[in-house]
């Protein structure tokens, strides 16, 4: 089954719109809870991440009975150094964003931490494809 | 026990959510930092925060939590009741702060 989304950069307020709908999908297909919460952690990651540091884009969906497999892509300003932004507690949120709760640099570990692979990719001034698989049929942490 | 036998016992305002009630308790989380909360959450848990704004119900409804409160007397957006009315997530206000709403909660019996 695929799935596709289009994220507004504008539309903060509905960030986390698309994280949602999956997991409704995940839970009618009868996936465990454990895994679909795995797989709402690291996609509602990416999501908000698009909308606060790349002002939207796009997310692709591929789900098949072994596994999900979403591919987020942005035309944002890039990330320079993805290993460092890849560090806990590394964040270029504006002191306006964090006040809201964002902002602590836990966003991309979360993605790790939760898919069973995570691909990111990222060209400065050019956009970010971030890569989440997560596979169905294995049981969660 | 349920998220509606909370009410009364710590004295919380409803905001949202009146239909999901009946959500059952497994224990309490406190994060003002979305980030941690995503990971660090459990199921089931009542989440006590600052933040009012519309992406605390994301997350809550993405974690299954079993409501919110939002301390301190936090003023909670219109946006952010009327998608928790829609995602069956119960908000509370309340002036109290965490410190005490842990004392009332463990009193009460949730640990
Ligand atoms: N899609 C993206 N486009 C451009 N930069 C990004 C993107 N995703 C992440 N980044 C950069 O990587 C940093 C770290 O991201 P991460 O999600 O870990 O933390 P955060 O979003 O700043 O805070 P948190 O996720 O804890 O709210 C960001 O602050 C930002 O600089
Ligand atoms: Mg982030």
């Amino acid at each position: 089954m695929k799935l596709s989304f289009t994220v507004d950069g504008d539309e903060f307020l509905l960030a986390g719109e698309a994280s949602s709908q999956v997991k409704k999908v995940l839970k009618q297909l009868g996936v465990s809870s454990a895994i679909i919460r795995k797989i709402a952690i690291a996609m509602y990651e990416a999501e908000i991440n698009m909308v606060l540091h790349a002002n939207g884009g796009s997310i692709d969906v591929d789900i098949t009975p072994e596994k999900i497999y979403i591919l987020f892509q942005d035309e944002g300003p890039g990330i320079k150094d993805i290993e460092l932004a890849m560090q806990e507690g590394y964040s270029t949120a504006s002191d306006e964003i964090r006040e809201l709760g964002f902002g602590a640099g836990m966003g991309l570990p979360n993605m790790k931490r939760y898919s069973d692979d995570l691909k990111i990719s990222s060209e400065l001034g050019k956009g970010t494809k971030v890569e989440i698989t997560v596979y169905l049929n294995r049981e969660g942490d | 026990m349920l998220v509606r036998d909370i009410i009364e016992k710590l004295d919380l305002s409803i905001v949202a959510g009146e239909n999901a009630l009946d959500n059952e308790i497994t224990t309490v989380y406190v994060g003002d930092l979305l980030s941690w909360v995503m990971a660090n959450a459990k199921q089931g848990s009542i989440w006590i925060t600052i933040q009012s704004h519309v992406n605390i119900v994301a997350v809550a409804s993405l974690l299954n939590l079993s409501c919110i409160i939002v301390a301190e007397g936090a003023h909670v957006d219109e946006e952010a009741i009327e998608k928790a009315n829609n995602e069956n997530i119960p908000i509370f206000s309340t002036d109290k702060d965490t410190y005490n709403l842990i004392k009332e909660l463990i009193k009460i019996g949730i640990e």
